[in-house]
């Protein structure tokens, strides 16, 4: 069993780009959005991690980025490792899609798409999944709505 | 409606025909729309059309406060309410690093265990009720009100109950709590084998069930198929295993892996895992210590700005709770990761190739909760 330093090593070793920061719940790697899918596909098929199971994947809105956050865990060794990919794109946000990894991000990534408007380069089927087309995108903090949200 | 628009809705490629399953069909269990293309009866393939309960339940917890958003949470998964409420407890907890007292720690394994039996009975009767034995659902019903009954008496609801609070519980159990409990112990042992008598062993039933909607370990872990639906398929992903919490590490239990991968696997899981939950409420019923029922807590919750994340397992599978904080009352962002969403869109994967009958058999072996996809 790894602890969280030696993790660390490993990931860095594996894609030198990423940003570890200090003092989080779990361990966290930050990586620009052209090593994204690279680090993912390692962190699966690497032997010693594993990461087989994609257990969450979401967005947050930080007003001066996009940030897209997920949590893998690998069943074998049952590492939790949190992944994140900072936009500084806010008007046209765009990353790649893990669905060629994990079939799962299929939907997952469409509810990104739908509540946050990031797109997901190579998705099969990017289409909204909850909200109509003409919605905007209610998850992000510049979203208005007079009708329905009250603002205190 | 033109002639074009007519061909594109009712007759897909290669002239398959295109039905639509929902979103007010009984065996959904909720509104959602199943977008079935069948080859005379069999499933070439399904989509799954969801949004039709969406409340934005993320978007409500931004503007609330903690104590506020977890009667939210009560209407995601609202046969699991307990578990909701208590992974969005346990992550204020972990923020304010409030050490809750034993006491709240055994009522609350002690209600998960209770929440889980309801759930699976209600699952057990609706899911014999959708392969047509109508009897299933009776019996089902009239067990779970026992369970209801407890729940009434000691918190005034039934079904979400809100009851638990940051730091502990709202008030204290009803006096009569431990005594009804081992009175519906030793009841559901005794009703528990008529189970298996009505559909367990029932060769109609069997043969039903048996050797469709495959799904391989692979297909589990890759879609995310937890709860017992992904431990039909060897899938080890117990929460309740990987990192106790509550009472857990307290007691003994199994997790309950079947290797079927079928829909009677599915079945099997929970079955047993019935026995396992009155095994674990038998072991904390006696034991549960005196003191308080709440840990000493500030009126108005403020989480320090970070990040936290949480994982409990609910009837249903895993549920994570992930906090974006800014330090404010209210959180800056709240994802549920919920496991309905991950197992509903299994379906094309574990459906295709079998006949429309058995669809029903298979959505009602995933024991799906439609809110609790929408959110």
């Amino acid at each position: 069993m790894l602890n969280k330093e030696e993790l660390s090593e490993i990931i860095r070793a594996l894609v030198p780009e990423v940003v570890v920061p200090e003092g989080t719940q779990l361990p966290e790697f930050i990586v620009p959005a052209e090593n994204y899918f690279t680090l993912v596909e390692k962190l699966k098929s690497d032997p010693k991690l594993s990461f087989n199971y994609l257990i969450s994947q979401t967005a947050v809105d930080f007003q001066t980025n996009m940030t897209v956050v997920c949590h893998l865990e690998s069943t074998n060794f049952r590492y939790l490792v949190v992944v994140k990919v900072v936009l500084t794109d806010r008007e046209n946000p765009a990353i790649d899609s893990l669905v060629a990894l994990y079939p799962t991000a299929e939907y997952l990534e469409r509810e990104i798409f739908d509540l946050f408007g990031i797109r997901f380069n190579n998705h099969p089927n990017l289409k909204r999944l909850f909200l109509e087309d003409n919605y905007g995108y209610p998850l992000r903090k510049d979203f208005r709505d007079e009708i329905n949200i009250i603002e205190r | 409606m033109s002639e074009e628009i007519i061909k594109d809705v009712i007759v897909g490629e290669n002239e398959d025909y295109i039905i639509n399953m929902g979103p007010q069909h009984p065996s959904t269990h909720g509104v959602l729309r199943l977008e079935v293309c069948l080859k005379g009866e069999t499933v070439k393939y399904l989509t799954p059309h969801v949004g039709y309960i969406h409340r934005g339940i993320e978007k409500m917890c931004e503007a609330n406060t903690y104590q506020q958003l977890i009667h939210l949470t009560d209407r995601m998964d609202y046969l699991s309410a307990h578990m909701n409420n208590e992974a969005v407890c346990m992550i204020v907890e972990d923020a304010l690093q409030v050490e809750v007292p034993e006491r709240v720690k055994y009522i609350r394994t002690i209600l998960d265990e209770l929440n889980r039996l309801a759930s699976h009975q209600l699952w057990w009767c609706a899911f014999g009720m959708d392969l047509g034995a109508l009897t299933s659902f009776f019996y089902g019903l009239r067990d779970r009100e026992h369970i209801l009954d407890i729940f009434e008496e000691s918190f005034g609801s039934r079904l979400l109950h809100s009851f638990v609070m940051p730091g502990g519980l709202m008030h204290d159990v009803h006096p009569n709590f431990q005594k009804r409990i081992k009175d519906f112990i030793k009841y559901f042992r005794t009703k528990l084998p008529e189970y298996d008598q009505l559909l367990t062993g029932n060769v109609i039933f069997q043969n039903r069930a048996k050797g469709i909607g495959m799904m391989s370990r692979e297909t589990a872990i890759g879609f995310g198929v937890t709860g017992p639906s992904g431990r039909g398929s060897n899938f080890s992903c117990d929460v309740r295993k990987i990192a106790p919490y509550g009472a857990y590490d307290k007691v003994q239990f199994n997790e309950i892996l079947e290797t079927g991968c079928d829909v009677f696997a599915r079945y099997k899981v929970r079955m047993a895992e019935m026995w396992e939950s009155l095994s674990i409420l038998e072991q904390l019923v006696d034991n549960i210590p005196e003191g308080d029922f709440t840990a000493k807590m500030k009126p108005i919750i403020k989480l320090p700005a970070g990040e936290y994340f949480r994982r409990v397992e609910t009837a249903r599978g895993e549920l994570a709770v992930y906090v974006v904080s800014d330090g404010n009352k209210s959180p800056y962002r709240m994802k549920f990761r919920t496991p309905n969403f991950s197992n509903l869109f299994v379906m094309n994967e574990i459906a295709s190739g079998y006949k429309i009958a058995d669809l029903i058999a298979i959505s009602g072996s995933l024991d799906l909760v439609i809110p609790d996809i929408d959110r």
